[in-house]
């Protein structure tokens, strides 16, 4: 047998290996599978797209059952007759967006003008007051609605989850494991026999590719059944992006575990790294909400550049060439933590 | 190809010092080819440094080691291949059978044995399918021990096969090393337990503080201690009312009187007991007896066994080796 093959034989066993364990751990496939898709669920019900709320308001005095009913006719506005007292108390607490006033002549709102929705609640029930009261529109005016696919939050989330999914399972399935190997003396014991170091670690990254074909299709169909997400942009850059971000995590699951026997610092260490992306790398709302100060260094985490690469993939239909920037990049993170993995790894 | 007229293990003035505790103290060991070789001593000794250093796993701060007439440093790929090592400890993949385990060890070597053969050795066969992670302790380093054979080694290194386990794994595993030896293989083990050595091993070296205290075969080690026989007698508590002190005189009188008998090699005092290492049963008994019974000591009970490694360990180091 040719050393080549020989090599190959093993590396291919351990391959194998990594496979049946990591599917015959259940909390593994929960944090691939079930996290990824409870997550768009809980996510994409909370934030679905609804039909708007109609603003609340309470209308007090003499004239409140008439000018009610003319506040109500156009549909846009909830308005109730209500003692005064009672209107006050539910303005307080934010039962109802205003108060409409009818003592006197003139018809007095009360709203905080710092809530947006008590704004909206007084402009429109003036409007449909002014309206219903036979005001003419100086302008012609129409409305059209519009909710598009690619335009919700769960557009926004979903590749996010994608990354958010890489990191961690790169990250706790290689760095936590490997930890793990090292604090039963299993990484101990393979050195101990004729496998080459080099494809031991390889064997890892290999893994993580193979695990990838797996576990990517079922969570791009389910966002295609539940959310009707499809991939605009080029398929090729897509593939290329989510390899280039499991390999990166994966090496940096390496570097994670290249030192601590204890698996304690090493998890440790996974949160250390992986917390500021998680909410900094705009997984769950874009990084730009994050005051200008601090962007430049949310740039330069790589799980920002691969949400990047795959919302501009999935949402807005880039194809290579417009990506290229951050999978350059991502390329660059891949070659400096894989090398620096390689040169730190200790197999004692 | 091994050279026929090496030595399976060579080293010299080797020394192991971590931080600030020497754990191998400048020790010599030669292991013939086909010989079984035991390491016997107490927990802490530097057994278990020794024969990592001696697998190349772990870096020494002195001496030098070859195996097969070969150092770790400039042969490790082809030495990997001829050396299988059984931990003292190991834990496998949890969740993998025991096949799948072996399979996955088998791939690493270039030439290995059937998985089918090595599950047979360590009798496992009915276990084959199962997980490792539902194995019993006995079970568990049988499977580690048939991952060193997987590879078929020419050269086994076991780091205390035994210890803790039940007996019949301790049968099956000491049924795998004569199976091992037969087929023509080098065995080097650790053990404290001193029967597991004189069952096993061709020649023994005791180890104590980082270094050989004594070696040779088990015969030439009893020998060596100059006493054949042991004698063991348990004495009744004295009933008097006299202190500690006084009871205590009384005992080191009673021992040095007993050291003088006739072919009394030494005398060791127990809780509760007294132990006489002596040449000859016939010669020495009857003395004993007769000093014991001027002393008005009352016996509870007395046996004798032949001397073992055991004996040889106290008498050379004054401690049990099981501290």
């Amino acid at each position: 047998m040719s050393d080549g093959a020989r090599r190959a034989r093993a590396i291919r066993a351990m391959v194998v290996s990594h496979m049946r364990a990591s599917y015959r751990e259940p909390g593994g496939l929960f944090w691939t599978y079930g996290f990824p898709i409870l997550l768009s669920l809980v996510l994409g019900l909370a934030f679905r797209s609804r039909a708007p709320e109609a603003p609340r308001v309470a209308v007090v005095g003499a004239e409140a059952p008439v000018v009610a009913e003319k506040i109500t006719r156009g549909g846009e506005v909830v308005a109730k007759v209500e003692a005064r007292d009672v209107a006050e108390r539910a303005l307080r607490t934010g039962k109802i967006d205003a108060m409409v006033i009818t003592e006197g002549p003139a018809v007095e709102y009360r709203f905080d003008p710092t809530r947006p929705e008590a704004r909206l609640a007084k402009a429109l029930a003036d409007h449909e007051l002014q309206k219903a009261s036979g005001a003419d529109p100086k302008v012609a005016t129409k409305d059209t609605i519009v909710t598009e696919v690619g335009a919700r939050y769960i557009d926004f989330l979903w590749p996010g989850l994608l990354g958010l999914g890489l990191m961690s399972t790169g990250l706790w399935g290689i760095g936590f494991s490997l930890a793990d190997m090292r604090a039963k003396k299993l990484l101990r014991r393979i050195v101990a026999t004729p496998m080459r170091r080099s494809d031991f670690l390889a064997s890892f990254l290999l893994v993580r590719v193979v695990l990838l074909l797996v576990e990517i299709p079922p969570l791009l169909i389910f966002g295609r059944l539940f959310f009707s997400i499809s991939v605009r942009g080029s398929p090729l850059a897509l593939v290329l992006t989510l390899l280039l971000g499991a390999l990166l995590f994966a090496s940096m699951g390496l570097l994670l575990a290249s030192r601590s026997q204890n698996p304690q610092i090493v998890s440790g260490l996974i949160n250390v790294v992986s917390f500021p992306m998680y909410l900094g790398s705009g997984v769950f709302f874009s990084a730009s909400r994050f005051p200008p100060a601090v962007e430049p260094f949310l740039r330069v985490l790589p799980l920002t550049a691969l949400n990047d690469a795959l919302r501009g993939i999935v949402t807005d239909g880039a194809g290579l060439s417009e990506v290229h920037r951050p999978l350059l990049y991502l390329l660059a993170w891949n070659v400096v933590v894989f090398a620096l993995a390689v040169r730190l790894f200790k197999f004692r | 190809m091994i050279a026929n007229d090496v030595p399976a293990v060579h080293t010299r003035g080797l020394v192991k010092i971590y931080d600030d505790t020497v754990a191998v103290a400048g020790l010599d060991l030669t292991v013939a080819r086909g010989e079984c070789f035991g390491l016997l001593g107490p927990n802490g000794a530097g057994k278990t440094t020794t024969v990592e250093i001696l697998e190349g796993l772990v870096d020494r701060s002195g001496g030098t080691v070859e195996i097969f007439g070969r150092t770790w440093e400039a042969d490790e790929r082809w030495l990997r291949e001829q050396v299988g090592v059984s931990f003292q400890t190991t834990h496998l993949q949890e969740k993998l059978t025991v096949r799948e385990i072996l399979e996955l060890f088998r791939a690493f070597f270039l030439e290995g044995k059937p998985v089918a053969q090595v599950l047979e050795e360590v009798r496992l066969v009915e276990k084959a399918d199962a997980r490792y992670e539902t194995l019993s302790g006995g079970q568990k380093q049988r499977v580690a021990v048939a991952c060193a054979l997987v590879g078929r080694p020419a050269l086994l290194f076991l780091d205390e096969p035994t210890t803790g386990l039940d007996p019949q794994s301790r049968r099956a595993l000491w049924d795998v090393v004569h199976t091992f030896r037969e087929a023509g293989g080098t065995v080097l083990l650790t053990t404290h337990y001193m029967d597991e050595a004189e069952k096993l091993c061709d020649r023994v070296a005791i180890v104590d503080h980082g270094k050989i205290i004594a070696s040779g075969t088990p015969a030439e080690l009893v020998a060596q201690i100059g006493a054949k026989e042991v004698v063991t007698v348990r004495l009744a508590p004295r009933d008097d009312t006299s202190d500690d002190a006084t009871v205590e005189t009384a005992r080191g009188s009673l021992v040095e009187a007993l050291e003088g008998a006739l072919g009394v090699v030494s005398v060791r005092r127990e809780p509760d007991a007294l132990a006489m290492t002596v040449r000859e049963l016939h010669d020495s008994l009857p003395a004993l007896l007769a000093i014991l019974a001027a002393r008005g000591e009352s016996i509870l009970g007395l046996t004798t066994h032949r001397a073992t490694l055991e004996d040889v360990f106290i008498e050379l180091t004054g401690r049990q080796l099981r501290e």
